[in-house]
Formats: structure tokens, sequence, C-alpha cells
């Protein structure tokens, strides 16, 4: 079991990088990698709600949307799925907002350095992506809790490397028109070729 | 009709949504290894960008600011639904290869920025021709990169044979890279440089 949980994590991290392999939550990667510090803050923003959102649509799907899945409540020929992408949406949404709130009362210190990257995690689409993901890959609750926090530190991951090659990169002479956002796009392209190393791994 | 004309366009070349505003590259990428996905990932975007402009356009009298984002999000995940849907009632095929990234389009940045920037403070019309506009401008970076990456790949185009591969006694040796998710980048890039090239004011400053 064990064993399972791992083989996850790491695929997740590593292999099938949100970032890199799936080019997901790619707006706010290319915009908030410009100093290490701020990435680092989004990055573990992201991991926190990752963790909690892919198992909470876990169990939305698996007891309320799933064909057949509100056979609890005497209705076995109900099926929901395809409300789906909006219930997903409204969740993360909603854990969003209670994460800042909770923040807020409890955790001031890490609410203000997270700041204005809460709100912007609800149109990360690698959040959306994770919860897709989820359900397309059919796991289950203890596999969705590992692939939240793998997928989540896999993005976080790839984010804090990129913005640490941005500020070295403040020293390079880049060609006009590369300047900015085409260099960047470069950038990425390479760290994914380095990331695709780990493709081979059998687990 | 010369501002119809202007909002039209204008997202085309001088101000594209990929290029220069950096909306909407998230779910792009991953779906430009064919050209026919491509096709199918575009016009499943524009007709979601022009009808949420739209419908938020309608409304945007109505909306409390406080609740503006939800109400814009559940407009645009209900669109997406429709979407979704009818690909898998009528192009299974499809909607498979796509899989997740067609219920990607609601965090597609494209939309959302497109409805809070635009939408927000016009009319039905111009909104609708402005979600047009920058559903084109999309497609056509998305369609440049799925033919690059189809025919330096594989040697087709939408399936069919341009180049002869050497594997089937053809001639040419296809370039696995441009099949790896790496190639999208680097070819995204490099249109940026080349835009950047032509049109020199939008090159940024550091």
């Amino acid at each position: 079991m064990l064993e399972l949980y791992i083989s996850i994590f790491v695929k997740s991290v590593f292999i099938e990088n949100m970032a890199l392999a799936f080019f997901l939550g790619m707006c706010t990667f290319l915009a908030v990698s410009k100093k290490v510090d701020t990435a680092l803050g989004l990055g573990i923003a992201v991991i926190v709600v990752q963790t909690i959102t892919v198992p909470a649509n876990h169990l939305i799907y698996q007891y309320i949307l799933k064909e057949g899945a509100l056979s609890w409540a005497n209705m076995p020929d109900v099926n929901l799925s395809f409300l789906g992408l909006i219930s997903y949406i409204g969740v993360i949404a909603a854990m969003v907002q209670i994460l800042e709130m909770v923040l807020d009362k409890y955790f001031p210190p890490l609410y203000n350095a997270l700041g204005v990257f809460l709100p912007l995690i609800t149109v990360n689409c690698a959040i959306l992506a994770g919860s897709l993901f989820m359900v397309e890959r059919d796991y289950n609750f203890g596999e969705s809790v590992v692939y939240g926090v793998g997928s989540g530190t896999g993005w976080a991951l790839a984010i804090v490397l990129l913005a640490g090659i941005r500020e070295k990169m403040k020293y390079s002479d880049v060609p006009g028109g590369l300047k900015g956002l085409g260099i960047t796009f470069i950038v990425v392209g390479l760290m994914s070729m380095g990331f695709m190393a780990f493709g081979g791994i059998q687990l | 009709m010369a501002k119809a004309r202007e909002v039209l366009f204008d997202p085309v070349f001088k101000n594209n949504p990929i290029a220069l505003q950096v909306l909407g590259i998230c779910s792009a990428l991953a779906v430009t290894s064919k050209l026919e996905t491509v096709i199918v990932m575009s016009i499943a975007l524009t007709f979601v960008t022009t009808f949420a402009n739209g419908a938020v356009s309608l409304i945007r009298n109505h909306i409390p600011n406080a609740i503006r984002i939800i109400v814009q999000m559940t407009i645009i995940a209900s669109l997406v639904i429709i979407v979704d849907q009818v690909l898998k009632a009528y192009a299974f095929q499809i909607s498979k290869q796509l899989s997740v990234f067609v219920g990607l389009i609601i965090t597609n940045c494209i939309v959302m920025g497109r409805t809070e920037a635009y939408a927000m403070k016009n009319g039905v019309f111009s909104s609708m021709l402005d979600g047009i506009g920058n559903g084109l401008g999309y497609s056509i970076i998305l369609i440049t990169v799925g033919v690059i990456r189809e025919l330096f790949g594989s040697g087709k185009l939408l399936g069919m044979t341009v180049f002869k591969v050497s594997t089937e006694g053809g001639w040419y040796i296809p370039n696995g890279l441009m099949l790896l998710a790496p190639s999208a980048f680097f070819i995204i890039g490099l249109i940026i440089w080349a835009l950047r090239t032509w049109k020199k004011d939008q090159v940024e400053e550091d």
C-alpha cells in the first residue's frame, strides 16, 4: 500500500509535473515567477489548496455526482456527472475563500505572506486539473490525498526553479524581441526537457 | 463600423491574447501536438469567449460588484459544460483525446480576462465581437504551433501524409521532439520573438 502511495507521489512530482509536462497553471507560472520569495509563497499556497480540494472533490464525485452514487438517498438511477465541472470549480472557489478566512483569523503571518496569491489560485488551471485528473484516473480517497500533495509540490518546485533562473537571467544580454516573455518560454522549454529525463523511470 | 473592425481584429496581431497579454496559455499548449485537436479546441474556446462575453455584457448592470467573479465563473462553466456534452455526443474520439482540457477552458484566463476587462464595461454587440476577436487571436497562434508540430513531428497534416516518413519507405525522418512537451514552449517563444521583431512597440523593457 505504501509503495503505491510513494509511486503516485513521485510520479506526480517529477514524471507528470503539472507545469512542465502538462502546461497547467501557466498564466500564474509565467506572471509570478520573477522573484524567488513570491514564487515560494505562491507555491506553498498551491500545495495547501491542492491538498484540500482534490480529496474534497473526490468525496463529492464519489457520493453525489457519480452514476449511481446517490443510491444512499434511494435514487440509484440518477447520474449527475455532467454537473462535475461546475461543482469542482465551486468547491475550489469556496475552499479558497474559507482558507483565506481561516488563515486571516488564526495564522495572520502566513496570511500576510500569501496575500494576493490566495484569490489568484481559484483561476489556476493546475488546481482544477488536479480534480479532473483525479476523476479521470479513478483514484480512491487515499490516493487522491497523495495525488493532491504530489501535484501541488511538483508545481511549487517548478515555479521556484523558474524564479531562480529568471533572477539570474537579469544579468544576461537577451536580444530585444526575446526579452521578457519570449526568453521565459525558451527557458521553460529547456526545464521541461530536463524534467523529461524522469520519464523513463518505472515505478 | 471602423470601431467594430478594430475590436474584431486588434486581438489577432496587435494585442494577441497569447503573445502579448500572456493569457490562456494554460490549457492550450498540451493539445497542440495534432492539428485536429487544435482546431476543435480553437472552435470551442471561440464559442465560449463569444457567448460568455455576450451573456456577461447583457447583465453587466445587474451584477453586484462583490460577487461578479462567481457570476462570471458560473456563466463560463455552464457554457463549457454545453461544449463538453456536445463533443462527447458528436465527436467522442476527439473528446477522449482532449480529455480534461475541455474542462480547463473554465480556468482559461482569456475567457475570464475578457469578461472582466471588456464585457463588464461594453455593450453586447461589441463584447461579442471582442470575444470572437480574442478567440481568433488564440486560434491563430494555436494553429501555427499545431501545424509545425504535426508536420515536423510525424510528417502528417490532419492525418494525411505530407512528408513520407522513412519507416514507410519515404525520405523524411520525423523529429520526435516535436511531439513532446518542450517543443511547444520553444515554438511559442520563437513566435513571440518573430512577432515582436515585426511589431517593435511590443518589446518589453526591463
